[in-house]
């Protein structure tokens, strides 16, 4: 088994994003662009960190490019209503080319020989880990205890009532979107600036996504769905003991695992689910 | 009229994305339409491009024209592979061109359960299909995974790898020096196939109007579920399909890199195709054009296929974003 400390640093960036699309999708945004989001926080947070010399320079960087990217996803998501999966599928297609092409054009075929500076790290963790730990009870707060929360949370259920009691759910949605971008931006740039030192193209490989998926295998609650990331975390690390002490176990069927749990989950509760009611729907203002 | 416009656009597109990476518009334009259709290699390589992308394509417009946004096409391509695989893993023996059209079967009926798995999730326990077809992806990619290095490893057990099929059970080549394959005129028969059975059948009428308006498909008591699951089953069996004409025409074995993320590519090429099953034979020309055409490309300048993937997303972006906005228009001067 890897350490602790160790682990927490493994299960970050998937924590980090899931947190933001936690916000996303309580607000009724399901962000399939999530995985774009990472991939381009990834690309520009290790350029910034490479050009500058200082990665928590690229970490500020990335987290800034979620947040452009994500003004872009509310710009067709939110002010034209465009359907939010062909939104997000488009801009993670878009980021996997941008990024791809730019890297290569710059650095050419492999980028192995990159190595950007590292974090400093106090017992084996770093800044954007124990951010990440504070975040958890942060974002439950916010969405749980704060009037601000209670709208946001009423926009991913029941938009209609939202707007009747004075709020934007337009505004509340892009409000959002930008607070899930900068954390997906972040956990991008963490993984190449933080975890990798490199970037390699689509290095986030379905992280983004994995992401989705602990948000509802968490049901929707910030705690549990930092738990389940660190349980994907250390049944995927499981792998390579397994590996290195030969135990003939099929270790694909331990990382597919918390995926099954996951349907498990959703077939057991089915609509009684704790996904929020309007999760996935354009609101258009109706006259 | 459509046709003309989204056309203009995809070429727009293209122009846009060079400009965007600062290539030489002109000589990028000649680099890509020698590599696509310049020689018969060429020609050949953009039909067996675009020949995954036109079926799983095909996938993505039954699915979501009944509403179902199936984003599982990935999982779908394996797991309809994973159970190819397995007939011939099983049935080695078989006579070669019994053995071919029996995986081609095998495959697309794999294709189709796992995604009447999704669909069920959705119509009988409400759990949305964008979510399960997420995690049944984890799933799949794992499956295959575990598959090649396990039970369908090649019996001489080196590499995580299937045994490669004896060339009479692949498709039939037409030219030794080119990989084209009879898949293709499957491909386009599907096409046919399912824009007979979406326009002309009570089935797939049924279908769009459960996609179209749910409401007002249960006032004329369709069966909006009965519905979805047929259109998931047709969606998933194309998307199956799609890997075991890979396999039999292409490959000839499957690896832990089987599928090359066409059941997501397929969304953008059903989508500039309007949705349509001819107007999906034509966008999977164009991207299957411009995939062959970008390794010529990239044996001149520094980008490669990946400028592709930014090519469908600025056509799918500006195709949706101009749709909404005359929408919004018209809805204001109304």
């Amino acid at each position: 088994m890897i350490s602790l400390a160790a682990l927490l640093v493994y299960s970050t960036p998937v924590a980090l994003a899931a947190l933001g699309e936690t916000v996303n999708q309580k607000a009724g945004s399901l962000n399939i662009g999530i995985e774009g989001v990472m991939l381009s926080g990834a690309y520009f947070g290790m350029v910034a960190a490479l050009a500058t010399g200082s990665p928590g320079l690229g970490l500020v960087v990335g987290a800034v490019f979620g947040l452009a990217f994500s003004i872009l996803q509310a710009l067709f998501t939110v002010a034209l209503s465009v359907d939010q999966v062909v939104v997000g599928t488009a801009l993670n297609l878009l980021a996997l080319g941008a990024t791809g092409t730019l890297f290569r054009a710059r650095f050419g075929e492999s980028g192995a020989l990159l190595s950007v500076p590292t974090l400093s790290k106090f017992g084996g963790v770093d800044a954007v880990v124990i951010l990440t730990l504070a975040l958890v009870p942060a974002v439950a707060l916010l969405l749980f205890r704060t009037r601000w929360g209670l709208a946001v949370r009423a926009a991913g259920e029941y938009p209609e009532a939202v707007e009747a009691s004075g709020y934007s759910v337009d505004r509340l949605r892009l409000a959002a979107l930008l607070v899930g971008g900068a954390m997906a931006g972040l956990a991008g740039a963490y993984l190449a600036v933080g975890i990798a030192g490199s970037f390699a193209t689509n290095m986030t490989a379905g992280r983004g996504f994995i992401a989705i998926a602990m948000v509802t295998f968490g049901r929707w609650n910030p705690f549990w769905t930092f738990g389940a990331c660190l349980l994907v975390g250390a049944l995927d690390s499981l792998q390579y003991v397994f590996q290195a002490k030969g135990i003939g176990i099929a270790f694909q069927a331990l990382i597919a695992l918390p995926y099954i749990v996951a349907l498990l989950v959703l077939l057991g509760v089915g609509r009684g689910s704790a996904a929020p009611a309007a999760l996935g729907r354009p609101f258009r203002r109706s006259a | 009229m459509r046709v003309i416009v989204v056309s203009i656009g995809l070429v727009l597109a293209l122009v846009l994305t060079l400009l965007m990476f600062g290539l030489p518009v002109g000589e990028s334009l000649g680099r890509l339409w020698e590599g696509a259709f310049g020689s018969e290699a060429a020609l050949s390589r953009t039909l067996v491009k675009a020949t995954p992308l036109l079926l799983t394509g095909l996938g993505m417009v039954i699915a979501w024209r009944a509403g179902m946004y199936n984003i599982g096409g990935e999982g779908q391509f394996i797991i309809g592979g994973l159970v190819g695989a397995a007939l011939f893993k099983i049935a080695p023996s078989l006579a070669p061109g019994l053995l071919n059209v029996g995986i081609l079967c095998a495959t697309a009926l794999g294709g189709a359960l796992y995604a009447l798995l999704a669909a069920w999730l959705q119509v009988s326990r409400g759990v949305q299909v964008v979510i399960s077809t997420i995690l049944l992806n984890f799933v799949a990619i794992q499956a295959l995974d575990w598959a090649v290095s396990g039970p369908l490893r090649r019996a001489d057990g080196r590499l995580p790898m299937t045994d490669v099929l004896p060339n009479p059970a692949m498709l039939q080549r037409f030219d030794r020096q080119t990989d084209l394959h009879s898949g293709v005129f499957v491909a386009l028969l599907a096409a046919l196939a399912l824009f007979v059975f979406l326009y002309w059948t009570r089935a797939g009428f049924r279908i769009r109007v459960v996609g179209t308006n749910p409401r007002a498909a249960r006032t004329v008591r369709v069966d909006a579920g009965r519905s979805q699951l047929l259109a998931m089953a047709i969606s998933g069996g194309f998307c199956g399909l799609a890997a075991g004409i890979e396999y039999t025409g292409l490959t000839g074995q499957l690896d832990t890199g089987f599928s090359q993320q066409w059941g997501f590519l397929a969304i953008p090429v059903a989508l500039l195709g309007g949705l349509n099953p001819i107007g999906t034979i034509g966008s999977s020309l164009y991207f299957g054009a411009l995939f062959a055409g970008s390794e010529n490309l990239a044996r001149f300048t520094k980008s490669g296929s990946t400028m592709v993937y930014v090519i469908q997303a600025v056509a799918v972006l500006g195709f949706v974003g101009l749709q909404a906005w005359q929408q919004r228009r018209r809805e204001a001067s109304a």
